[in-house]
């Protein structure tokens, strides 16, 4: 979340799209309730089902599963034709002005640099134009026909309200009604807040969806408002702090790269990943990223990381290819993968086409489950009948099991979707013989360790020199990790006069603290100020909130620096005079910016040319996305792979994205609608969190069986009556499930041909307290979003018979 | 006066107490004896947050805590937070079941292995089950690690084995996966939030 979940009180118009809140987070959703009690705000819900938070809406709009972009790109024709923006926002704090080179284009579904035979973008043309001192040309007229603003505008010019009705099924008038409610907030004292979630991320233009939305929320002027911003509501309890540590495939703490083969040596690596500067006289605060690096290569392999030897740089691994979790599992279906460490991930239950993980898990020679709870993954090699239709004696994968303790069970930190990162108590020990999840990992490293100590082998030093220096080797405790986290002075450390600021060994208190000669260690610059001389900010629990806007300062702590509202210098026009008195977070005091929040922005005086948006290398907020995206610098419909037309209507050529990764033997098990005629989408609902509140009786009560929601059009067309027995069919497998005939589901109007969806919950399996399910997974199709690799659950291609 | 949430109950209990079997003519002192104190006097009242979606909610979990030593310490109770800034003391229909969570009938509590092709699960020590993994993954770090790539670049990775983590997870615990398999030169890594 740019803002937080207190914030959303703020707000003038909620637009849930992309997400169920009230359904998903309740409590969290309290928050938009109370903004329409005492704000007066609407809700304006845009969904393909009637769902929970449909219901308390003051409008529900439906559209078709996978057909978001169009919805908002026709809203970002609306807004524009019709001058609904904020002028001064768009002019000063985004790239509307911006030139952009002469050979960028968009033609019949592709832009410009698209290569047929590698299937692949050239990305040199999506740029600026740039002027000899090699900054970007700009026109603040937005009258030049290469400036973002002009391009944008013919590029959404092809989303009129008929097209939107044609693709996303949305009548015209309902599609206007809701235009005229984002409308609203163009005005510099109304905001809009975005809520989404897995709706809008789980499909192959996730990342899009969520773009398209930004750049609606840019021209609006409502990013860095009290009230405003994109709201991503993360799916579990610690998806932030686990990203902002970067345990993925290539990355690392704070969002810095892994190495790759091209960063040969050091000097390489921070030459190719520290942006340059392309405004003059801007911040580029990610000009400091040799800072935030050297410092986490100390915190790494602390006094064996010596200018000398690159800081320890080649101890990191270098990538060839991102290893996601999708590409991992059909790496070792292809048998090019024998081990698998699992720390609290059901991977049969959750990865996409269920068949193919339990193909791939057969395949290992060993496996490590590490669970508080018996998983579907650790037991996928038994027999449950049709369930999980396996043969044990065939399957000669060792399987371990180690029981770890859940949150009760230990002490630590998790961080909220709002960026608070807020410490928690143990409050009994794990069961049994039950172990913390540090435990387990320390001791598994501690073993390693050893036998490399005795027996040597393959490279020992990247596995010796990783500095482990807890008091307890095998038991590290949280504290001891999270102050490394937040990182240290080596040495006595100076500022430019020669002022005393931290003496050697003291914990830093803010990344601004770090530098680049390895005189800092710090194990994730973005949680910088968590652990500070101070003690634990993280376990702060004053409820004050000096501004009435809810920011609570003394609340835990949040990342960045404690900054509530992220990019809140944008709340007020370049002078300085907020966009609306009744929410001003900071003024200039006459040396600094000061005031309810900690300003995201240096300490440049009002009217000065520096622009907002500090991380970026121009300073401002992009409508054109450079070359960041996998699919292009501006969002396009594309329809979901599996497509109930079958065709794009914008451009029939080019009908799903091009950019899609697309392993052989999962096109092979791609659906039409000769076969497979309806849309199903996959959501969870209030009773349980994923697969994993099977696991509790409590739950299991209130939701103890697997349905599916169809609408009384297809119930009356297949003579199916709500609690009879279905089969839903996909290319990838079938789930046996009950029918829930609903309003809540309706046919919509696709392109000239009535479309139903196929509602289907996920939380059931063959194991845990309510009764025994399908894996609703069996069904998904293993292709993701472009950028991130997010599986496209929401919109798949199924078929539904009654069974006898 | 200060009162936290505990005085505050002692104070509640003791005072209905005394002006009620007063009034029926025993004296406060002996009535003080007689009346059964509130289960939550006993308990170890501890701060939590909520583990499933990401509001964060605050919950506050009570332990019973045998002063004797020899019964372990167990969580009988869970509520939300009154005081927490966003959930105020509410939980929804997921979080009101985390007791249930905390003491579910599948939950682990030992090591276990199943061995190539059986059909079942075999109790083992925590010795055996790290060495046999702590082999397992020597053997494949040094059987398939690549140093350098086919243009001589020092590339220092092993792929063949890989780790998916948890969402639930520290950031701590997090940490900790990320120096442990980037010390193994591991890039086939991956944790919940794709999905």
């Amino acid at each position: 979340m740019t803002n937080h979940w207190v914030d959303i009180k703020n707000a003038n118009l909620i637009v849930v799209m992309g997400g169920n809140a009230a359904e998903a987070h309740p409590v969290g959703f309290r928050w938009a309730i109370d903004a329409k009690i005492n704000n007066k705000a609407k809700i304006l819900v845009v969904d393909p089902r009637f769902t929970r938070s449909a219901a308390v809406a003051d409008e529900h709009v439906r559209l078709r599963p996978g057909t978001d972009i169009t919805f908002l790109n026709g809203v970002l024709n609306y807004l524009i034709s019709n001058d609904k923006y904020q002028q001064e926002y768009v002019r000063e704090y985004t790239n509307a002005s911006f030139l952009v080179r002469d050979d960028f284009d968009f033609n019949d579904g592709l832009f410009s640099g698209w290569d047929e035979s590698k299937k692949q973008y050239d990305k040199s043309s999506w740029n600026y134009q740039f002027d000899e001192d090699g900054y970007a040309r700009r026109d603040p007229t937005l009258m030049h026909p290469r400036c973002v603003w002009n391009l944008l505008k013919k590029h959404v010019s092809r989303y009129t309200p008929e097209m939107v009705e044609q693709i996303c099924g949305t009548p015209q008038a309902d599609f206007l009604k809701a235009c005229e409610m984002f409308a609203e907030t163009a005005a510099p004292d109304k905001t809009m807040t975005s809520l989404y979630a897995l709706g809008w991320t789980e499909h192959t233009v996730g990342a899009q969806n969520i773009r398209t939305m930004a750049i609606i929320q840019l021209i609006l002027g409502n990013i860095g408002m009290p009230g405003g911003g994109i709201n991503a509501l993360r799916g579990h309890s610690n998806v932030q702090g686990l990203t902002d540590i970067g345990v993925m495939a290539t990355a690392l703490p704070g969002y810095l790269g892994l190495p790759n083969e091209r960063h040969v040596d050091l000097q390489t690596y921070l030459n190719m990943s520290t942006p340059k500067m392309t405004g003059r006289g801007q911040v580029n605060y990610w000009g400091n990223y040799p800072k935030f690096f050297i410092s986490l290569l100390k915190s790494f392999y602390g006094d064996k990381a010596t200018p000398e030897n690159e800081f320890g740089y080649h101890w990191l691994p270098k990538f060839q290819q991102m290893v996601d979790a999708m590409r991992f599992i059909e790496m070792t279906e292809n048998g090019e993968i024998n081990g698998f460490l699992v720390q609290g991930y059901n991977v049969v239950a959750c990865m996409p086409n269920k068949h193919k993980s339990i193909r791939a898990l057969s395949k290992l020679k060993f496996l490590v489950v590490i669970d508080p709870v018996a998983s579907e993954t650790a037991n996928f090699w038994q027999n449950h009948d049709e369930f999980n239709d396996v043969k044990p004696e065939e399957i000669q994968t060792e399987v371990f099991n180690l029981p770890s303790s859940l949150f009760a069970e230990e002490d630590g930190s998790i961080t909220n979707s709002g960026r608070w990162v807020q410490w928690h108590w143990e409050g009994a020990p794990p069961p049994g013989e039950g172990k913390t999840d540090s435990a387990i990992i320390a001791e598994i490293m501690m073993k390693i360790r050893e036998l490399y100590e005795k027996e040597g082998g393959r490279l020992p030093e990247q596995i010796l020199n990783m500095a482990w220096d807890y008091s307890k080797k095998k038991h590290p405790s949280s504290e001891e990790i999270i102050k490394e986290v937040n990182g240290k002075a080596l040495a006595d450390l100076y500022d430019g006069n020669g002022t005393l600021i931290l003496k050697k060994g003291q914990q830093v208190s803010s990344f601004a603290q770090l530098r680049a000669d390895g005189s800092t260690a710090c194990g994730c610059w973005i949680y910088a100020g968590c652990w500070t001389e101070a003690g634990n900010q993280m376990a702060r629990r004053d409820t004050a909130d000096p501004s009435g806007l809810g920011n609570m300062p003394g609340w835990a702590w949040a990342w960045p620096v404690n900054r509530r509202i992220l990019y809140n210098r944008a709340s007020m026009d370049r002078n300085g005079k907020p966009w609306d008195p009744k929410r001003q977070l900071l003024h200039w005091d006459g040396a600094k910016w000061t005031g309810y929040d900690v300003p995201d922005f240096t300490a440049a005086p009002p009217g000065s040319e520096v622009n907002p948006f500090i991380m970026q290398q121009e300073g401002v907020g992009r409508l054109f996305a450079l070359d960041k995206m996998a699919e292009g610098p501006f969002s396009e419909h594309y329809e979901p792979m599996e497509s109930p037309i079958g065709t794009n209507p914008l451009h029939p050529n080019v009908v799903t994205s091009p950019t899609v990764r697309l392993f052989q033997r999962d096109a092979a098990e791609l659906g039409n609608t000769e076969k497979f005629p309806y849309v199903g989408t996959t959501y969870r609902l209030t009773e349980h969190f994923h697969t994993l509140t099977k696991a509790s009786e409590l739950n299991a009560m209130t939701q103890p069986e697997a349905f599916a929601e169809i609408s009384e059009t297809l119930a009356a067309k297949l003579a199916i009556k709500s609690g009879d027995m279905i089969k839903v069919t996909s290319a990838r497998g079938f789930v046996k499930v009950k029918a829930v005939v609903t309003k809540r589901v309706k046919q919509l109007m696709v392109n000239g041909q009535p479309t139903e969806v196929v509602g289907l919950p996920i939380h059931w399996g063959f194991k845990g307290a309510t009764r025994k399910g399908f894996l609703t997974n069996v069904l998904t199709p293993s292709i993701g979003d472009s950028n991130t690799q997010t599986p496209e659950f929401k919109a798949f291609l199924v078929n539904v018979e009654r069974v006898s | 006066m200060q009162v936290n949430r505990r005085q505050f109950f002692k104070i509640c209990s003791g005072g209905m107490a005394g002006t009620t079997l007063a009034a029926l003519g025993f004296s406060p002192s002996e009535a003080l004896a007689d009346v059964r104190a509130y289960k939550l006097l006993r308990a170890r009242e501890v701060r939590n947050t909520c583990p499933y979606c990401s509001v964060g909610c605050g919950i506050l979990m009570y332990s019973r805590s045998d002063e004797s030593g020899n019964v372990k310490e167990s969580i009988f109770h869970i509520e939300g937070d009154p005081d927490h800034p966003v959930s105020r003391g509410a939980l929804c229909p997921k979080g009101a079941g985390l007791v249930g969570f905390v003491h579910s009938k599948d939950r682990l509590r030992y090591p276990e292995v199943r061995e190539a092709g059986s059909k079942e699960w075999k109790r083992i020590s925590w010795e055996e089950a790290l060495e046999r993994i702590a082999r397992h993954i020597k053997e494949d770090r040094d059987a398939n690690f690549v140093e350098t790539n086919a243009n001589g670049v020092t590339v220092n990775r092993f792929t063949t084995t890989g780790m998916f983590a948890c969402t639930a997870s520290t950031n701590e615990v997090g940490y900790l996966t990320q120096k442990f398999v980037r010390s193994l030169g591991m890039v086939s890594v991956d944790h919940v939030a794709r999905i």
